[in-house]
């Protein structure tokens, strides 16, 4: 091996915008190449643990029964629920890397002042950040494809765009969440509410384990706002082929306009609280 | 507050009496009162986080009762006679929270306070030893998963859930099953290194959530796998539940207390022995 490959040298030159934001989700790569074990619970064993539960116990116990079919549209329960759980699991991976890893950034390990020392920016750095919630998301969810593929979950090649729609949504959630954690100074209780107030009835109430519309009318509401059902909402279409183009459209901007204006959001708090 | 505090404190005192012949002289001063005082306080403007941890299985029953229950029916219960999905579930959440919460208790906050918060060290340069320590920890995560259990007791019957005066025991054995996960979550704790264990817990905790017959009867699975199932302490815990709470009462279940008895007191021997390891190194 010859010394330059060990010695990072200085061009001279600040990065671009875009690369800037690549040397944000480098920072995170290199990481998690190292430790990258850590996380197999999380966010591999934990979708599949439901997948089993749900899809193969509890879907046992409803198989062919008339308000199971009623509830799927007439699919297997498994192939129904498997979709909305590549969802679910984008969601709950985003919410977690949003969390405590941006609060350490600013806090604990002090990383983001590390990088925004250089010539990176604050906010290149939010922005790294969620691009490479979007690169994680993106690999555990094919690494879950393959998995409920191996179940029977997998019905059509439609299971690839649900993928993206899983990712659209982990950013989704991602960015507002990253911008809230911005805002944090200690984690208190505040990722305990969010985890217990958002995130938990977000996967409960979105459509993932039954149809929305099963809750009582009142509850509906909760479901528009959250990402999660529009994220669903999509994803199934896609895996069981029942697109409705209109409704997909404003399904896909609503998560579109909450990632950018999530990523806004942060890339302005980031600014501010590394840019005093 | 005497209906929590009157089991919570119970087991423990009988508990202590054990350890006073177990643990080293001076691992034990009879103060472990002291460290719930201190639990009350420090908690005292952290009521958003138990709030939050009360209202976790009641999303749950919630949810899943009337949206996953639409899909099924009715199950047969504890004695074959038919019961709502949401009447199925709510104990089996109830046992999922005692012991979620036990366990949270007793790994996360104890180990964050032994590694990080430097808690105990303070602790012991008073006249409390590594057992007192222990026992208040139990005790406090027992007060906290009583109320807990209280409150979602009150609301299962509010929802009209609670159909026999069973019930009322409901209770007490939820804070059984609540010290028993305590006291085997501690011995646990003693043999952490550093947070990646603790996906370890999280591998253990989640898949029996999921698979102690909380969501859906036994009956689902091949007869290979039951076996595996009723081996697992959460399914005992749900079992004893879910005959409290639909009144179907037998002999049997002295079974499943007696379950819980022994892990107790496994749990309470090995951290006992692998306290002073913990605090005094």
């Amino acid at each position: 091996m010859s010394a330059p490959d060990l010695v990072a040298r200085s061009t001279g030159r600040a990065p671009g915008a875009v690369r800037g934001v690549l040397l944000v989700v480098e920072h995170a790569w290199v990481w998690y190449r190292r430790n990258w074990r850590a996380t197999v619970v999380s966010s591999v064993l934990q979708p599949l643990l439901f997948l089993l539960a749900f899809g193969i116990g509890f879907g046992s116990l409803v198989q062919g029964g008339a308000g199971t079919a009623a509830a799927t549209g007439g699919v297997g329960y498994l192939v129904w629920l498997a979709p909305a759980l590549l969802a679910v699991s984008a969601v709950q991976t985003a919410a977690f890397e949003s969390s405590y890893p941006v609060l350490s950034g600013f806090k604990w390990q002090r990383h983001y002042h590390g990088m925004t020392a250089g010539p990176v920016s604050p906010a290149q750095v939010a922005l790294g950040h969620l691009a490479w919630v979007a690169i994680k998301t993106a690999g555990s969810g094919a690494v879950y494809i393959g998995v409920i593929a191996v179940f029977g979950g997998v019905e059509s090649a439609g299971i690839v765009v649900s993928l993206f729609a899983a990712v659209l949504t982990g950013v989704a959630m991602a960015a507002p969440v990253t911008a809230f954690s911005a805002t944090l100074e200690s984690e208190g209780a505040a990722f305990s509410v969010l985890f217990r107030f958002v995130v938990i009835p977000m996967t409960l109430f979105s459509g993932t384990f039954f149809p929305v519309d099963r809750l009582p009318d009142w509850v509906q509401p909760v479901a528009w706002v959250s990402p999660l059902w529009h994220g669903t909402e999509v994803a199934r279409a896609a895996a069981l082929d029942r697109w409705q183009p209109l409704a997909a459209l404003g399904h896909i901007a609503y998560l579109l306009v909450l990632v950018v204006l999530g990523a806004a959001l942060a890339a302005r708090l980031y600014t501010r609280r590394l840019q005093p | 507050m005497t209906a929590v505090d009157e089991p919570a404190t119970t087991p423990a005192a009988s508990s202590a009496a054990l350890l006073r012949l177990l643990v080293p002289a001076g691992s034990y001063a009879g103060r472990s009162h002291a460290l719930l005082i201190r639990s009350a306080t420090a908690s005292r403007r952290a009521w958003l986080a138990f709030v939050s941890g009360f209202s976790e299985p009641v999303f749950y029953l919630f949810a899943m009762g009337q949206g996953l229950g639409s899909m099924v029916g009715t199950l047969p219960g504890p004695d074959g006679a038919p019961i709502s999905y949401a009447a199925f579930i709510a104990p089996g959440l109830l046992a999922a929270s005692a012991m979620n919460g036990a366990v949270f208790d007793s790994t996360f906050n104890v180990f964050f306070k032994l590694k990080y918060g430097r808690i105990y060290d303070a602790m012991l340069a008073t006249p409390l030893g590594p057992v007192d320590i222990a026992l208040g920890e139990i005790g406090w995560a027992l007060i906290r998963g009583g109320l807990y259990a209280l409150g979602f007791l009150a609301v299962m019957g509010g929802f009209g859930l609670l159909v026999s005066p069973w019930a009322l025991l409901a209770l007490p054995a939820a804070l059984l099953v609540a010290f028993a996960f305590a006291a085997v979550g501690m011995a646990a704790t003693s043999y952490m290194r550093s947070w990646q264990d603790f996906d370890l817990v999280t591998l253990v905790v989640l898949p029996m959530f999921l698979f102690s017959t909380t969501f859906y009867p036994l009956s689902v699975y091949p007869r290979w796998l039951q076996i595996v199932v009723e081996c697992l302490p959460l399914y005992h815990a749900v079992e004893l539940m879910r005959g409290l709470t639909t009144g179907a009462v037998h002999a049997g279940m002295l079974g499943h207390l007696a379950y819980f008895v022994v892990m107790t007191a496994v749990g309470l021997v090995v951290a006992a022995r692998r306290l002073d390891a913990l605090l005094l190194r």
